[in-house]
């Protein structure tokens, strides 16, 4: 804590308005099974610390692996530089110390060790692609695959804020390939969970095995899907994805300070249709994106970003603060140490409405139903795209043949007042964020939704 | 302001701590992969710093062979004394678990010379020169065109780096490079329509290398290029990519050339496939990470294995595979200096050369996308290719940006994708425009396809 608080006072004492450390250690484990051979057991560990100072609205950040005393200084020294200061031999400096700290950690000091064993883990992997080998037809490949990332993390910054933290986040997934003759089909699924070192345990390898088998059946004598406008209903848990991709990004004040989302005036007017509700929150019991603080120490909390239509805020972190005057929201997050903290999602979802996912297909003459979404983005000017992984065709009413091949592209000012219907079955799923501040743990989620016209690319 | 000191790597004292630690843990076989690196990063915004980065790192990848020849890796960034001992012992623990039936060894080229590169050291620029630099390149960017009213994605970077492979047997490689980077994103906007972007990338081995006024002339073209536009009508068109488009393709699909991928029945070709025709009898494609224009080329693999030029298909024909160590013993042929480093290695290509096959004609001749009869789609890049991409089965689905060329007038479109199966684009390329062009993936002409499919808004 004194060598945390010299390097502070030393950041303040040169002219900083704000000094702020990110100290981090991980240990990284993850698996591969193929067939039924573990065929890679890759352990990971590592250290380091981001250090981030802020003069005004600008700022500069260091990382370093080096957490030695001179490798820290050097670290504050070069990041000072950035910004036209430099260290001081001086003794008075305006920083007043650090408070207690915030310790979320203490109760969670022994995760790492009562999470599986590499042995525990590498059966549990073999089970699920051995139901694979049961319950799939015409398999060319079967893959499961188990990460587990342990973090410890601290930050200290000049203002006084201090707190640590340890996060665990545990995933597993199942992949498969499929070929008959000129058909071939690939799927896969994947379960994650935050803070629950028990889960894998409890993770239905059988259950998981004919879901996987059930969908790649089906796709793989799919035909490709038709070009074209349409409407289409994306289902519940990781169709949650095109709000992710689709607005949750132009939610953050990242953006706001790129000025590439059209939202950046919008506060209290309607974006999208009046059906929707959307939330960012970090607090679900054991969702990918939970925490206990976010990367620059703060609670996170639940952010309301669209009710019933009307824009309410913006998601931010403390440069979005100070750059955008948006209030932080327990936002800021970052892949590690070596990226400065940035806005970005949590647990991100469309609220639940009235309506049954029958009536929402019920609804529809012609078009697509997706059940299942492959990854997306979203580009500089809010236009976005995604896969769709498992679709099938929507006529009269009805579910008919899969399709595959199918890409649903927009863009969100005009995709979001299309969302027309919101089920009443919202579900969460896991996934993983890739953006400014490195790749994060993430959670999407939806009811089934109906929008009412997207262009669909395919074939 | 103080410069960052450039962290550097002792091999010499890396392998005898290692030999020392391996030793006491009765450890007889292992190798190492060790990397360390210092950078300098800016970006700007309409003339003011946005972020200014600097990052040291360091970090290894242990293997080691236990008693019954299985392996076992871990990674570390942690370089000290008990780092290196965790990692021996992490290492040991993961062995018990090493796949019997595939176990990597030594790469037999592991000690073969080592072809010369041409990568001149450049010392780094303090990086309030670089914020200048930058900005000067951005307010030349935005003075371009009335409508650029922001570059939001831009940046400068720097880097020293080093890398090592060291092994028990005695081999040591090691390489030392300086590289830079620009990218200009900008984004344009007239009234009444929607806001249109576009860049430019330069790879240098210094900034003062770096061809700051070639990538600000491209990203002002492209971005201008795309302010007039419009949607296009959903259905078959002749397109021609350009050449960063045609090989974020290839590269996409690049399992189809690869022997891991081969062997884990995950890609579109066999063991025997060598041989098959798998495009038009005039395509070349050659992977040669040794070309000039590749900056930043690595001298060898992640298992010491030299760097080397292989032709992958020639007359259309599919004539060798990407290989590590173990697949190249699995298919009875040396290893091609493609392998990462990892318990199950992984194998991947380098550089790609896309052109004509000396001798086979060549395809259409005087091909010029502004004097065509018929309407073409120009791709000038593609997006998504994480999500539409279907690698092991070979279709692919992708949002692009470009244009539609009728009558020789281009105007850009609005939003589409194109949508195909790689087996079918190979071979219905109907030929080459123009003179290839180096880009950071490769080099390749300009390439027209026929009868691919486009989904538009109109």
């Amino acid at each position: 804590m004194l060598r945390l608080e010299g390097l502070l006072a030393s950041g303040k004492a040169a002219g900083a308005d704000l000094v702020e450390i990110f100290l981090e250690r991980t240990d990284h484990l993850g698996v591969l099974a193929e067939q039924d051979t573990i065929t890679s057991v890759s352990p990971a560990f590592g250290m380091g610390a981001g250090i981030r100072v802020f003069l005004g609205d600008r700022d500069g950040f260091v990382s370093t692996n080096d957490l030695s005393d001179r490798g820290l200084m050097q670290a504050l020294e070069q990041a000072l530089g950035m910004l036209g200061l430099s260290h001081s031999s001086s003794n008075s400096s305006p920083f007043e110390g650090l408070q207690v700290m915030r310790d979320f950690a203490a109760a969670k000091l022994d995760w790492l060790d009562s999470c599986p064993s590499l042995a525990e883990a590498t059966l549990k992997l073999l089970e699920g692609t051995c139901r694979l080998e049961h319950h799939g037809r015409h398999l060319q490949a079967r893959r499961g695959s188990y990460s587990r990332d342990w973090q410890s993390v601290l930050v200290a910054a000049s203002d006084g804020t201090f707190a640590r933290d340890i996060r665990l986040h545990q995933s597993l997934g199942l992949n498969v390939l499929a070929a008959d003759g000129d058909h071939r089909a690939g799927l896969g699924r994947r379960y994650g969970t935050s803070d629950r070192p028990d889960d894998l345990r409890h993770w239905d390898a059988d259950a998981a095995a004919q879901d996987v088998c059930s969908s790649v059946g089906t796709m793989l004598y799919a035909d490709y899907v038709e070009a074209g406008q349409m409407p289409a209903v994306l289902a519940n848990r990781f169709g949650g994805v095109i709000f992710h991709e689709a607005c949750g990004h132009l939610l953050e004040t990242t953006q706001v300070e790129r000025g590439t989302t059209p939202f950046a005036e919008m506060v209290g007017q309607a974006i999208a249709h009046e059906a929707v509700t959307a939330i960012d929150e970090g607090l679900s019991d054991g969702a990918f994106g939970s925490l206990s603080m976010d990367d620059e120490g703060m609670e996170p909390q639940r952010t309301v970003l669209i009710e019933n239509g009307v824009l309410k805020r913006f998601l931010s972190d403390r440069a979005g603060e100070l750059r955008t005057g948006h209030s932080r929201t327990g936002s800021g997050r970052r892949q590690g140490h070596s990226f400065a903290a940035a806005s970005r999602m949590r647990n991100t979802f469309i609220a639940a409405g009235p309506h049954t996912p029958e009536q929402l297909i019920g609804s529809v003459d012609k078009g697509l139903y997706c059940k299942s979404m492959g990854g997306g983005s979203v580009g500089p000017t809010g236009q976005f795209n995604f896969a769709v992984e498992e679709g099938y065709l929507i006529e009269n009413g009805q579910l008919t043949k899969p399709v595959k091949g199918a890409t649903l592209i927009g863009e969100a000012k005009e995709v979001m007042p299309r969302i027309s219907m919101c089920a009443n079955d919202l579900e969460l799923a896991a996934g993983f964020c890739g953006s400014v501040s490195g790749s994060i743990f993430v959670t999407v989620g939806q009811p089934h939704i109906k929008v009412d016209s997207i262009t669909v690319g395919g074939r | 302001m103080t410069q960052p000191t450039i962290q550097t790597l002792n091999a010499e004292a890396l392998s005898g701590r290692l030999q020392q630690l391996a030793q006491g843990a009765g450890i007889q076989q292992w190798d190492l992969g060790a990397s360390c690196s210092t950078d300098t990063s800016v970006q700007v915004d309409r003339g003011e710093a946005k972020q200014m980065k600097g990052a040291q790192r360091s970090a290894i990848t242990l293997r080691v062979w236990n008693g019954d020849g299985l392996v076992g890796i871990t990674s570390t960034s942690d370089l000290s004394d008990s780092g290196l001992a965790r990692a021996l012992s992490g290492a040991r623990d993961a062995s018990a678990f090493g796949n019997a039936e595939e176990t990597p060894a030594f790469s037999p080229l592991a000690t073969a010379p080592l072809a010369p590169l041409d990568q001149p050291l450049h010392q780094p620029q303090p990086i309030l020169n670089l914020l200048d630099t930058l900005k000067q390149a951005e307010r030349q960017l935005l003075d371009r065109h009335i409508a650029i009213g922001t570059v939001p994605y831009n940046g400068l970077a720097q880097r020293s780096s080093e890398r090592l492979y060291l092994n028990s047997e005695g081999a040591c490689r090691h390489q030392t490079l300086t590289t830079a980077s620009l990218y200009l994103y900008a984004r344009a906007e007239e009234a009444g329509r929607k806001p249109r972007s576009s860049g430019a990338v330069r790879l240098a081995y210094g900034t003062a290398e770096l061809d700051i006024a070639g990538c600000i002339e491209e990203a002002a073209e492209r971005t201008i290029a795309h302010l007039d536009y419009a949607p296009i009508e959903t259905g078959y068109y002749t397109c021609v990519f350009s050449p960063e488009a045609f090989l974020d393709l290839i590269g996409a699909f690049s399992s189809l050339f690869n022997a891991r991928a081969v062997l884990d029945g995950v890609s579109l070709s066999h063991r025997d496939s060598l041989g098959d025709s798998v495009a038009v009898p005039f395509l070349s494609i050659r992977d040669n990470g040794l070309h000039p224009g590749n900056v930043g080329a690595s001298a060898f693999d992640g298992e010491g294995t030299p760097t080397a030029p292989l032709d992958l298909v020639a007359g259309g024909v599919l004539k060798n595979f990407l290989h590590s160590e173990a697949t190249a013993r699995a298919f009875g042929v040396a290893p091609t200096g493609h392998a990462g480093m990892g318990a199950k290695v992984s194998v991947g290509a380098d550089w790609f050369e896309i052109g004509v096959t000396p001798g086979s004609g060549g395809g259409q001749q005087g091909l010029d996308r502004l004097n065509h009869s018929g309407p073409v789609v120009v791709i000038d890049s593609l997006s998504a290719l994480h999500a539409g991409v279907k690698a092991s089965q070979g279709s692919f689905s992708l949002p692009f940006d470009g244009w539609l060329v009728e009558g020789g007038i281009s105007r850009s479109i609005e939003a589409a994708t194109v949508a195909g199966d790689i087996r079918t684009v190979m071979k219905a390329i109907v030929g080459f425009e123009g003179l290839a062009k180096i880009t950071p993936d490769g080099l390749c002409p300009y390439v027209w396809v026929e009868g691919l499919s486009i989904t538009g808004e109109a």
